[in-house]
């Protein structure tokens, strides 16, 4: 079995600030780290690696120093990684992210499997692997809550749907965006980290792609557009209310129904 | 970061008309999310002077679309198909791809549920459009260009985003986020009966089984809790709590000296030594507001606090506090939200 897992790497912490004259995020001195939920990803590959056999490949697209996550994914147990990096693929939204994310996935050669994260804690629209499914023309499946069985030409799954779980075969070659805790993430092990150290990483840029029209890429490539950035507004309003009983239970039952709670 | 400025070729808006909203549904089961979305599509329509479309796609679902139309929609786009029964991606995206290349609206409006999460960007994708997710403000400007709010790094910052050159230009919003319109008692607007090619429903996902979940039994889980504090005299009373919170569609859960005494579990104990927990609405009964107990919950989205003796340091946590006796508050309010479920 051929897995390919999607990670990426994200601030460390998500309590980040806009600068309010600037209106740019304050990210300068931030550490950073693999995106949580793609922790979960990456041990559902592992899981399914130990049942058949067969390789795992990371796959992320950022800056140059995002190889620290494919580091990272090594030390857990990881067999290959690929950078996707390139300045024209900068300020990329979901729609061009997904697009170079599948141009490099085509190049890396044919998987059974791809893993996503559930979502990420800084762009946070979980849109970015039903997107890649799309590109690739494969099947995907959100909400993966569980592996039911691994069969020779596909998964059953579990999907959990809100109000009930869907019970779903899929065939392969297909996508999933695990949910977290479909497995306990294993912790990265010292002595892997010490033996992949020098682990080669393969480096994809624009020039390696099928598609090398700048314009699909990046910036250009990207239907959306984020205007401006500010800091949501603190709930800081406070009340206090006097009265008979009568009178704070109307008060309140109309502020349940004004905060749709009723 | 490099931005091709030249070539880029500018589209015609104009041809592009009319504000979607995609009817999410199980099993025939209209997710309250859509009526929300109809509601706003109408507002948006108003400013641009655009007709209100509903999309469905189903098996057997004529009298849910004529639901529909007691909710100012202007036509309901139906595709209703067996093998439509329940949501699989591909025949799905394949619906609604149809139906954007022929009705060529301008924008879509999705519910953000686990349907509309998986769909939407699928769709977006093949449309080659952008979507933005989860958004908590929408509004449009004269050139029907979509102003698209919505709250990223776990809702510390908020972004605008606009779809400036592409259209449909698509949007999905969480339940509970725009205001669901009234129900007209009468019916307006029409129903579209639309065909498909059958082959392009096939699927590469089956669907084997279907297990309803039990209620998720974490107070962390919930959207809503009702917490009982020592105000509460006998455990018997905690029955009206529970009720409160059923009628909310939340939890209940408790202080430490309720836990410690046995009157509830622990594992419904909030605050440091307890559970930390973030609802969208919190209602605090008899509770002092100790900060051992107020670390585990200031976080949460609006915080109601009940409390008779008007200095207890809950009202410098609680976004409403209201100063009085629970024992005659809750009673109250459960007949009243009672009465008022009975009217609708
Ligand atoms: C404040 C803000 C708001 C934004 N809002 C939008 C928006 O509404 N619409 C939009 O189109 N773009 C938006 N973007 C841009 C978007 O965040 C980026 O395109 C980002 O690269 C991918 O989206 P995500 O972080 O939401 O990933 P998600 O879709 O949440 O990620 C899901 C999974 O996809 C995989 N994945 C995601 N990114 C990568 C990567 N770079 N490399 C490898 N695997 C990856 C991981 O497995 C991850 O768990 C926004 C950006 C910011 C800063
Ligand atoms: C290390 C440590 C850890 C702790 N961890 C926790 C924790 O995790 N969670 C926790 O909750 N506590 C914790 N505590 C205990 C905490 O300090 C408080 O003692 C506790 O929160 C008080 O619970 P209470 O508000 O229910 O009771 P009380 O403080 O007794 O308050 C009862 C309140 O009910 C009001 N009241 C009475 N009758 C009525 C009525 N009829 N109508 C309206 N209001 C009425 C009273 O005015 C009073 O304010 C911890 C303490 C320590 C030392």
């Amino acid at each position: 079995m051929n897995i390919l897992v999607c990670i990426k790497q994200v601030p460390g912490t998500n309590k980040v600030e806009v600068d309010p004259v600037t209106g740019v995020l304050k990210r300068n001195g931030v550490e950073s780290k693999m995106n949580p939920y793609d922790l979960y990803a990456i041990e559902t590959a592992l899981r399914i690696r130990e049942k058949t056999g067969g390789t795992i490949t990371v796959i992320t697209m950022g800056p140059p120093q995002s190889a620290a996550v494919l580091r990272e994914a090594f030390a857990m147990g990881v067999d290959h990684g690929a950078l996707i990096s390139d300045r024209k693929f900068g300020g990329a939204d979901v729609l061009a992210t997904s697009y170079t994310i599948s141009q490099g996935v085509k190049l890396l050669g044919n998987f059974d499997l791809i893993l996503c994260g559930k979502q990420t804690t800084d762009g946070d629209t979980a849109q970015v692997g039903p997107e890649i499914s799309e590109y690739l023309n494969i099947p995907s499946v959100s909400n993966v809550s569980r592996i039911v069985e691994v069969q020779d030409d596909g998964l059953v799954i579990a999907m959990d749907m809100t109000t009930d779980i869907e019970v779903v075969k899929i065939q392969f070659p297909c996508l999933l965006s695990v949910d977290k805790d479909i497995f306990m993430p294993r912790l990265p092990s010292y002595i892997k980290k010490q033996a992949t150290k020098d682990r080669e990483i393969k480096v994809i840029t624009l020039n390696d792609l099928e598609d090398k029209d700048e314009k699909h890429y990046g910036l250009n490539g990207s239907p959306t557009q984020v205007e401006r950035i500010f800091p949501p507004d603190a709930n800081t309003h406070q009340e206090i209310w006097n009265g008979s009983s009568m009178e704070l239970t109307d008060q309140l039952y109309k502020k349940l129904r004004e905060l749709k709670f009723v | 970061i490099e931005y091709v400025e030249d070539e880029v070729v500018s589209i015609d808006k104009s041809l592009w008309k009319g504000i979607a909203v995609y009817v999410d549904h199980i099993d025939g089961v209209i997710h309250p999310v859509t009526y929300e979305l109809i509601g706003k599509a109408r507002e948006l329509a108003a400013k641009i002077n655009h007709p209100v479309y509903a999309i469905m796609m189903g098996s057997n679902i004529s009298s849910q679309c004529h639901e529909l139309l007691h909710y100012n929609v202007d036509k309901v786009f139906v595709y209703d198909h067996e093998k439509l029964e329940r949501f699989k991606m591909e025949p799905y995206t394949a619906v609604f791809e149809d139906f954007v290349n022929t009705v060529k609206p301008t924008v879509i409006l999705v519910g953000a549920t686990p349907i509309g999460r998986q769909l939407a960007p699928r769709l977006a994708t093949r449309l080659r459009t952008g979507l933005t997710a989860d958004c908590t403000i929408l509004d449009i400007k004269e050139n029907t260009d979509l102003v698209q709010i919505r709250p990223a790094f776990g809702g510390n910052i908020m972004a605008q985003i606009i779809t400036p050159n592409n259209r449909p230009q698509m949007a999905t919003v969480r339940y509970k986020v725009m205001n669901a319109p009234e129900r007209n008692p009468y019916e307006t607007g029409e129903i579209i009966q639309c065909d498909i090619a059958p082959e392009k429903l096939d699927s590469r996902v089956d669907v084997l089984d279907i297990i309803p979940k039990e209620k998720e039994q974490f107070i962390e889980a919930a959207d809503v809790l009702v917490v009982a504090g020592r105000g509460i005299k006998k455990p018997e009373d905690l029955g009206m709590l529970q009720e409160l919170a059923d009628l909310l569609g939340g939890q209940l859960a408790c202080t430490r000296p309720m836990a410690e005494a046995g009157w509830m579990e622990a594992k419904r104990q909030v605050g440091l030594s307890g559970r930390t927990v973030r609802p969208k609405l919190i209602i605090t009964c008899g509770v002092s507001g100790a900060v051992q107990f107020t670390a585990g919950m200031n976080n949460s989205e609006q915080i109601i606090a009940i409390n008779k003796d008007e200095s207890a340091p809950i009202f410098k946590t609680a976004h409403y506090g209201l100063i009085g006796d629970l024992y005659e508050i809750i009673p109250n309010l459960i007949n009243q939200i009672k009465a008022g479920k009975g009217v609708i």
